[in-house]
């Protein structure tokens, strides 16, 4: 019974994560609109963007790229199925870190150097969030004294009052993984850009649309890991991880359009320090606690 | 659904006195707002439907224009805002200048004005829009056979 309803998420997840990530998407928009004392899209505006990408011609830079990107789009649902069918936490963020190599390639594959900068600039991204990802994975692991994600929402106290450093960092490079200013160096929905759109330069039509579906995927997948920090066994936990999730990313919208974009020296020197000052103080105190 | 809900636009500068350009970016802030109909003014030529150029066509940024319009994935329109991109304006006759966008590309929308006023040019994107799904269904149909005899 319990496998039939890890399943079900499972199945869930693939199915539904692209309408509520393009809700996400939509409600950012229309959100960010108001805060500029504009009207904004419809919050429907990004699946009108999606299947306008879908209908357009694609022009094909080289069929290595295209084969790259649906590699992305693969290991990102995978991560996400792994992460709601209730997998382990470690490897989860490893699939996700092999998403983001593929990602990478696709725009090293192309002989741009828009788009090659903006791979250089990811790879510095990873640089700055990875450290924070594993910290993150380990600290599940000490609070919970599991990896598996269904041992840590089944735990008795919810991993956040074990984390909250940790859980702040989290937070933090969750802005990077967003793409959002001040750290949407690699690429951003933003206009006008001294690298052109950085890693989606050379891509175009259907390819441009995975790439935005596979976001969608890695949005609602993240929100999930938000949601991790907060869920225990009892039923009302998951409401207040629902709360949590849209108060994060009110949070993330909000700084977004607070801040401008940044050096990538800045986000790096940023990023650890939290990682260190936030993340490993966590974990050294857990330990001894534990 | 039409593709025509979200037309992206890729602004180009053509040698204008950049009295347009400061109108077309108007169209941005939040007075007018085009955002709201879906237009995202993006830098990428791969990723445009619409191409909009101010200001006219001279010998050096011809072979840009052209270049950037080859690389527009179809269906693509082409706005020509203000009247120097109409047909050369008051440059018209200076040595270096060609004339209006249309001695390189083939113009969809005409957009007159010196300054193209913000409402003119928001008109002009809205039919250049409308444009896009007919050039779609187009693109989709069958090539008509001609009976012969």
């Amino acid at each position: 019974m319990e496998l039939v309803w890890r399943i079900v998420w499972v199945a869930g997840y693939v199915l539904l994560a692209p309408l509520l990530g393009g809700l996400l998407a939509g409600f950012d928009r229309k959100i960010s609109a108001r805060m500029q004392g504009r009207k904004g899209p419809s919050v429907w505006q990004p699946f009108y963007d999606l299947y306008k990408l879908f209908k357009k011609q694609s022009v094909v830079v080289n069929n290595v790229q295209d084969f790259l990107v649906y590699g992305f789009l693969l290991f990102i649902v995978f991560t996400g199925g792994l992460f709601f069918f209730g997998g382990d936490i470690l490897l989860v963020f490893f699939a996700l870190t092999l998403a983001g190599i593929f990602f990478i390639m696709s725009a090293c594959s192309a002989n741009s150097p828009y788009s090659a900068m903006g791979a250089q600039r990811e790879l510095m991204q990873m640089m700055a969030y990875e450290p924070m990802v594993l910290l993150a994975a380990i600290g599940f692991y000490i609070s919970t004294g599991s990896f598996s994600v269904m041992d840590i929402i089944a735990a008795k106290d919810s991993a956040i009052c074990y984390l909250p450093g940790i859980f702040a960092g989290f937070l933090f490079i969750l802005t990077i993984k967003f793409r959002k200013s001040p750290y949407d160096l690699s690429t951003t929905h933003h206009a006008h850009q001294e690298m052109v759109k950085g890693l989606t330069t050379e891509l175009s039509g259907n390819i441009l649309a995975c790439v935005e579906l596979s976001h969608w995927y890695e949005n609602v997948f993240l929100l999930g890991v938000v949601g991790l920090f907060i869920v225990n066994s009892t039923w009302w936990s998951w409401l207040i991880a629902v709360a949590v999730i849209l108060i994060a990313y009110f949070l993330e919208i909000l700084i977004d359009n607070v801040f401008p974009r940044v050096k990538w020296q800045n986000m790096l020197k940023a990023s650890w320090v939290v990682t260190l000052v936030a993340g490993v103080i966590n974990l050294l105190i857990l330990t001894m606690i534990k | 659904m039409n593709i025509s809900k979200s037309p992206w636009l890729l602004h180009y500068d053509g040698s204008s006195c950049n009295g347009c350009d400061i109108e077309v970016l108007a169209c941005l802030t939040p007075v007018y707002d085009v955002e709201r109909f879906g237009v995202i003014n993006t830098g990428n030529p791969k990723h445009a439907d619409i191409f909009l150029i101010t200001g006219g066509i001279n010998h050096q940024n011809a072979d840009v224009v052209r270049q950037i319009y080859n690389q527009m994935p179809k269906p693509k329109v082409v706005v020509a805002v203000g009247i120097c991109a109409c047909n050369g304006g008051i440059f018209k006759e200076c040595y270096n200048i060609l004339g209006g966008v249309d001695t390189v590309l083939p113009v969809d929308i005409y957009v007159p004005g010196c300054a193209a006023r913000p409402e003119a040019i928001i008109d002009g994107v809205v039919k250049a829009v409308a444009l896009l799904d007919e050039k779609r269904k187009k693109a989709a149909a069958p090539p008509q056979r001609k009976e012969v005899g």
